[in-house]
């Protein structure tokens, strides 16, 4: 049985020039423990459709189950991390964020700390767990973020183009971090990207989206072993294919 | 966080500007193009205040107007922040209380006094009284501004993690709008220590420091005047000091969320 399945999933929304449908009948499966790349141009609501299964914005149409049940709004079977590096709390130290989650949950305070701190190890952050954010750079506070939508130990991770803002080599080393944190923890993953080398890297199978209205028009199973190479040729060969499935899908200049 | 040398370099700069103010001062009491019983030298005001510190007198004043200014800043704090965060947060609360807010913020507070003296009488309630009003707005607009200025990633991110209304509350909307909530009180403080001093020259009777200068008035007592004015000035400046600028030290400077000093 698939862990998230979406059925028909359409949102409209109402701007000054009128209705606008923003997603029209996506609809997919994802098994548990798998990573799914969402790839798509700008514009085309596939952050959307994450803030959707996240249960920020409820679809106009059709409907979204996890592990089978129906999802209605936010929920802690899901944890979520943004782009913006100023979605860590400055007011609280590392370890303090990653345990927010916990706090929520009543896990009493000696636990909370034991639990927040593994999962800083998972990232390599045990060292700064009493640092504010300010004082982290950007790859380890993002780093923070996904150890604190772990620490909680939702089923699903969503990730909504969690390393755009970093330079080319974090976030390289960024993607090989989460491949070893996916494989240790085993979490069902939804990774919004507009980076086809990114989505080649880390997904199980990457679904391409399609603007006005979005939704998922393709999808690439990659059955590349891991660690996968960058350089090699099969590995160049999925994203020759995505960028096609792309460009096809793009709308036709004016 | 600032360095012992930035320290030291701060209170050189504090001093220095503190003696060319003397100077002058003091050039133009002796000078004689003023009368001594106006213009009073600095060692007769120094007596005065030294007098007015040794009989106790001046310090029981004092103690009479920071009560007044605690007093009254406290209710104002406790009604205008969390009325501000909850107009921050909640449409409706902002649009019955916004125009409540600009309506009756422009009006001076000690155009009050006289209506509170009919309503309170003479003495603390009206100087209380007073003083809240000044202090409330700026608290109140702080906080609404502050909620407002909420990065709204923190919401989503706390809402997604279970934190129900309240929860957000304590642990999301008070830490993430500090930086204008110190900002608020400092200016409330000030506007507070302000208050207190005319609404004590109009309506307390016999203690604080604002009616030690109303009641030197009456005997052409410049040097008593001069020296509650400098107790005035420490002490606004001692709060100024200590307490607000250690407030920020361990809160937003050290979270990050202003900048210490210039840079």
């Amino acid at each position: 049985m698939p862990h998230i399945e979406l059925r028909d999933v359409s949102l409209t929304y109402d701007t000054p020039a009128g209705r606008v449908l923003g997603l029209a009948g996506a609809s997919f499966d994802i098994a548990q423990s798998e990573f799914v790349c969402l790839v798509g141009p700008s514009g085309c609501g596939k952050s959307t459709l994450l803030n959707i299964i996240a249960g920020f914005l409820a679809p106009t149409a059709g409907e979204i189950r996890i592990g089978g049940k129906p999802v209605t709004g936010r929920g802690m079977d899901r944890g979520i991390v943004f782009q913006d590096f100023a979605q860590l709390f400055p007011w609280r130290t590392a370890l303090r964020n990653v345990a927010f989650g916990l706090e929520m949950k009543g896990i009493s305070n000696p636990q909370r700390e034991r639990i927040a701190l593994e999962q800083l190890r998972l990232v390599k952050l045990e060292k700064f767990a009493n640092a504010y954010p300010h004082h982290l750079s950007g790859g380890m506070q993002q780093r923070v973020a996904i150890a604190r939508a772990l620490a909680y130990d939702p089923s699903v991770l969503l990730m909504d183009e969690p390393f755009a803002a970093l330079d080319a080599l974090t976030r390289d080393d960024m993607q090989r971090l989460l491949v070893d944190v996916w494989q240790a923890s085993r979490k069902t993953v939804v990774y919004v990207t507009h980076n086809v080398s990114e989505a080649v890297y880390l997904a199980d199978r990457v679904l391409v989206m399609t603007p006005h209205p979005g939704t998922v028009k393709y999808q690439v199973p990659i059955t590349l072993a891991r660690p996968r190479d960058p350089l090699s040729v099969a590995f160049i060969d999925y994203q020759k294919e995505l960028l096609r499935q792309l460009s096809q899908t793009a709308e036709p200049k004016a | 966080m600032s360095t012992p040398a930035e320290r030291i370099r701060s209170l050189r700069r504090l001093a220095t500007s503190l003696l060319l103010a003397t100077l002058l001062y003091e050039g133009l009491a002796r000078s004689g193009a003023f009368a001594s019983a106006l213009l009073p030298t600095l060692a007769t005001v120094a007596r005065a205040l030294i007098d007015g510190v040794l009989d106790g007198t001046l310090l029981a004043h004092a103690v009479a107007t920071l009560y007044r200014v605690l007093t009254g800043l406290a209710l104002a704090v406790g009604i205008g922040l969390p009325l501000g965060i909850l107009m921050g947060r909640y449409r409706p609360v902002e649009g019955f209380f916004l125009p409540l807010a600009s309506a009756l913020m422009p009006i001076p507070s000690l155009a009050w006094v006289p209506l509170f003296i009919l309503w309170f009488g003479l003495g603390n309630a009206t100087a209380i009284g007073i003083v809240c009003y000044a202090a409330i707005f700026p608290m109140l607009i702080n906080a609404w501004s502050g909620v407002r200025a909420i990065n709204p990633l923190w919401l989503r991110v706390g809402s997604a993690m279970g934190a129900g209304e309240g929860t957000l509350f304590w642990k999301v909307i008070v830490p993430g709008a500090f930086p204008f909530l110190v900002a608020g009180l400092r200016q409330a403080f000030l506007r507070a220590w302000i208050a207190v001093v005319g609404a004590e020259m109009l309506a307390a009777s016999d203690w604080g420091l604002g009616w030690v200068i109303f009641d030197a008035k009456e005997f052409l007592k410049a040097d008593v005047m001069l020296a509650a004015l400098a107790v005035i000035g420490f002490i606004g400046f001692a709060f100024e000091r200590l307490v607000f600028g250690a407030l920020e030290r361990v809160t937003v400077e050290r979270w990050g969320m202003v900048r210490a000093g210039k840079g």
